[in-house]
């Protein structure tokens, strides 16, 4: 178990310099930043040139990548264009978007699978159709329309909640944007967990923990949930990183100074340090979410061993 | 205990993943309530660092404008150029000017405003090391040449210009390399601002927090969240803030603030978004401002490429200009937030300061007819297909470039006359233009950086200017030009200006489009909204109610 946690650990290091160096040429691709700085006008090119050289975009590619490396292995991520270093608007921004990715994971967690067993035990009643009915619903609509209609109808038409995020993004101000992020995977988590539990209903191990006179609660609860929340783990486990990745479009609705408006700001600004760490951060958060995941395959199904 | 021994590594696992993503705190604090006397207001995070001569869009310059005052300043309903700190100007040749300040000005810290800390910000702005990306606005004045060498490769020679000379405390002299009659009049733009001492001793603190001499002091700013500001109690200017301050909040998307302002989150948003420009008057009632800044935008042809720079290809130009329907895509697609052009400048500079509704006249007319004559007089469109670029990451650029190209088509009878080349970002867009790779028309959009006619024809059309990015070159033109610098009678100078502007109708160097509005909404928390020149809200005649 030990040395299978260290093997996938150490396998992060490529993926780590391989999606840097993608994601650098990507955005190098993206064309020159400085011109724009100028806004509509001629940059003069004494001055082009300058800042050209202090960002190390006179040279070429390979070489803007070894410095910028260099530069991470001293702990220097670089600087937005505003003179921020990246590595305090990670600061910044991290917290917030895992704040809110965590509140949206939970109501997927609670929400998705108290009504993925619900309908799953109930199949083909009235509890299973509302479900899959209104399901189908919320993976139809797309979540800006979704964000739209929610800042609107709860802040402006009904005043319950204000429509914007505070700098300070605390939790209560976090519900509504959670929930729109959450909307998507919630259906999916129903839906999973429903199939799933419908499926193992019919076990051969569920007739025996019935036969055996077990009371229904733990019947349900331990053995019918958890050898059917597998498939279920293995979604939230990748949805954690998407989620994370994923929030600029409900970030901006809803004015969440986090993640997705600092990727925002720097592939608009054509910034690489910005881009380049915190997608890496992603690709990081993503790696030990999957890695989660599958060590968490052996808590709940004792026959996965690793070794 | 298989299933124990599992759950250590997956603790384990987890404390790794915090220690890769959460690093650092969260660290950041609520901005003043309201009800205090404090105006909210939306904004943009600035692109630069906040610095006078290092700022070029308006997010900075709004805070520029809170926290400086130099010579000059702007009437923010006339647009005219109006002592601020000048006791007087004195000039006997148009070309060496004598600055007096007025006494009693300090900084925010307590510092004095000296004619020292005028040269100073001045020869910092201009000198090639600090990379500041306003520093063209300083190379009227003698030795700018020298601080900041035209080449890519040369270093500069000085590291102060030869033409700024103190005085004493309260005067400076300016030698300008030539004669320049209106050039007094621009110093009311940010760029001139002074500096205190405070900068050019700690420059990463100011930073953090800038000091000025305006009616405002900033008591903090987190950058890309938001900035508080309270009244400068030490401003020495003639009228004081009427609010108790003014709290900037940065908005990732302005639909967002517009609905802040609708549930009475926020009280003003300057800038309201295309989206909501169809509801806004229903939506606001009367708190709505739609008027004309000093924006225009127009199509530039690429006088390098072939085809463009013929002398027949004049007629084609003013013939494509005729064949663009402006009333009917002004309304249709921007609601009336833009004005169909009549000429090179803009309204807020007034007729007095050189707006003439007929310098255009029937070439800026749409007349489908005559514009398919003209452009066959001139030997059809080079290359057979005219296309338009613009970014289009922003803005309804896609919309309308759509709009005129289908004008163009139905004047000229023909389906594919004209086609539109979108360009994904305008960084992309701005090195292709700056490359001069374009092949027809593009779009070029200019907002001034002082109400005067000569920032809207000089910078663009003089030869080898700064934005004359279709190279357009034509001597009698920089001659007036020339003329009118050296002019000591402002409303001579005007004239000449404007002669000027009628040789670019007859070369039609860029098709003059339509002048854009700026926006304003608010909620009713405050009155006495107003924008400027620069349709920046005017904060310190914002009253809270």
């Amino acid at each position: 178990m030990g040395r299978y946690v260290i093997r996938r650990l150490l396998q992060m290091i490529p993926v780590f310099v391989g999606t840097t160096f993608l994601i650098f040429a990507m955005v190098y691709a993206l064309g020159d930043p400085v011109a724009a700085m100028f806004g509509d006008r001629a940059p003069d090119p004494a001055t082009l040139a300058r800042i050209r050289a202090e960002l190390n975009l006179d040279k070429p590619l390979l070489q803007q990548y070894l410095l910028y490396m260099g530069g991470i292995f001293t702990g220097d991520f670089g600087q937005a264009f505003n003179g921020q270093q990246v590595t305090e608007l990670m600061g910044e921004a991290f917290p917030v978007t895992a704040r809110l990715t965590m509140i949206a994971v939970g109501i997927e967690i609670v929400l998705g699978i108290t009504l993925g067993l619900f309908s799953g035990l109930r199949r083909g009643r009235l509890v299973d159709t509302l479900t899959l009915i209104s399901t189908l619903v919320v993976i139809s609509i797309p979540v800006f329309v979704i964000g739209y209609l929610a800042q609107y109808f709860l802040a402006v038409e009904w005043q319950l909640v204000k429509p914007s995020v505070s700098s300070a993004a605390t939790f209560d101000e976090l519900i509504v944007p959670a929930f729109v992020l959450a909307g998507l995977s919630l259906a999916y988590v129903t839906r999973l967990t429903r199939a799933s539990v419908a499926e193992n209903l019919r076990a051969d191990y569920m007739r025996t923990a019935v036969a055996k006179g077990l009371p229904r609660r733990r019947v349900i609860g331990v053995h019918l949930l958890r050898n059917s929340l597998i498939p279920v783990v293995t979604f939230i486990g990748t949805d954690i990183g998407a989620l994370m990745g994923g929030a600029i479009v409900t970030e901006r609705i809803f004015n969440v100074h986090g993640v997705g408006y600092q990727l925002y700001q720097g592939l608009v600004r054509g910034n690489s340090p910005t881009v380049v760490g915190f997608v890496t951060i992603l690709v990081l958060v993503f790696l030990l979410a999957n890695l989660l995941v599958d060590l968490l395959y052996a808590v709940l199904d004792p026959r996965i061993r690793y070794a | 205990m298989r299933g124990a021994k599992s759950a250590k590594w997956v603790v384990g696992a987890i404390v790794v993943a915090m220690a890769a993503s959460a690093c650092g705190g969260g660290s950041s604090d609520e901005g003043a309530g309201s009800g205090d006397g404090i105006v909210t207001a939306a904004w943009g995070d600035p692109q630069n660092p906040i610095e006078p001569a290092n700022t070029s869009e308006v997010q900075g310059g709004k805070v520029l404008d809170m926290i400086f005052r130099g010579l000059k300043e702007y009437d923010p309903k006339t647009g005219e150029a109006k002592d601020a700190m000048a006791e007087s100007v004195k000039t006997d040749d148009q070309q060496n000017f004598t600055f007096t300040l007025k006494k009693g000005w300090k900084f925010s810290d307590g510092t004095p405003v000296t004619a020292k800390s005028y040269v100073d910000a001045w020869n910092y702005g201009a000198y090639l090391p600090n990379k500041q990306i306003g520093s063209y606005f300083f190379s009227d004045i003698e030795g700018y040449d020298d601080v900041h060498p035209a080449d890519e490769k040369s270093e500069p020679k000085a590291k102060t210009m030869s033409g700024l000379k103190v005085v004493d405390d309260h005067t400076f002299t300016v030698k300008l390399k030539e004669k320049f009659s209106t050039w007094p009049q621009r110093l009311g733009y940010k760029a001139y601002s002074p500096l205190p001492q405070a900068f050019f001793d700690d420059h990463d603190a100011w930073l953090k927090k800038p000091i000025g001499n305006g009616p405002y002091q900033v008591d903090s700013f987190q950058k890309g969240k938001g900035m508080q500001l309270s009244v400068n109690e030490s401003y020495a200017g003639d009228s004081k803030p009427k609010n108790k301050g003014v709290e900037l909040k940065v908005y990732t998307d302005y639909n967002t603030a517009y609905n802040d302002v609708l549930a009475g989150n926020l009280d003003v948003l300057d800038d309201v978004p295309a989206g909501q420009l169809a509801n806004v008057e229903s939506d606001m009632g009367g708190r709505y401002i739609n008027q004309p800044a000093g924006i225009i935008q127009t199509l530039a042809f690429p006088l390098y490429a072939e085809g463009w720079g013929t002398k027949d290809a004049a007629k084609v130009r003013q013939g494509i200009s005729m064949a663009i329907n402006r009333e009917e895509i002004t309304k249709k697609i921007f609601q009336d937030t833009r004005t169909p052009a009549k000429d090179f400048t803009s309204p807020v500079l007034g007729v007095p300061g050189g707006y003439s509704e007929d310098v255009c006249g029937e070439f800026c007319t749409y007349d489908p007819k005559k514009a398919k004559q003209l452009i066959e007089e001139g030997g059809g469109i080079p290359g057979g297909q005219l296309v338009l670029s613009s970014n289009v990451d922003t803005g309804s650029h896609r919309d309308w470039m759509d709009a005129v190209c289908n004008s163009i088509n139905n004047a000229l009878g023909k389906k594919d006359s004209c086609r539109v080349n979108p360009v994904g970002t305008f960084a992309d867009y701005r090195n292709q233009v700056t490359d001069k790779e374009m092949k027809g028309p593009f779009r070029a959009g200019w907002q001034m950086d002082y109400p005067l006619i000569d920032n809207f024809l000089t910078p663009l059309y003089k030869t080898g200017a700064s934005s004359n990015d279709g190279s357009y070159s034509n001597k009698e033109f920089d001659e007036l030009l020339g003329k009118a610098n050296a002019e000591a009678d402002t409303g001579k100078a005007i004239k000449l200006y404007q002669d000027a502007e009628k040789l670019l109708v007859q070369d039609m160097p860029a098709i003059p489009l339509w002048y854009q509005n700026g926006s304003s909404a608010h909620s009713e928390r405050v009155d006495n909204v107003k924008l400027d020149a620069f349709s920046v809200p005017v904060f310190k005649d914002i009253t809270v109610k």
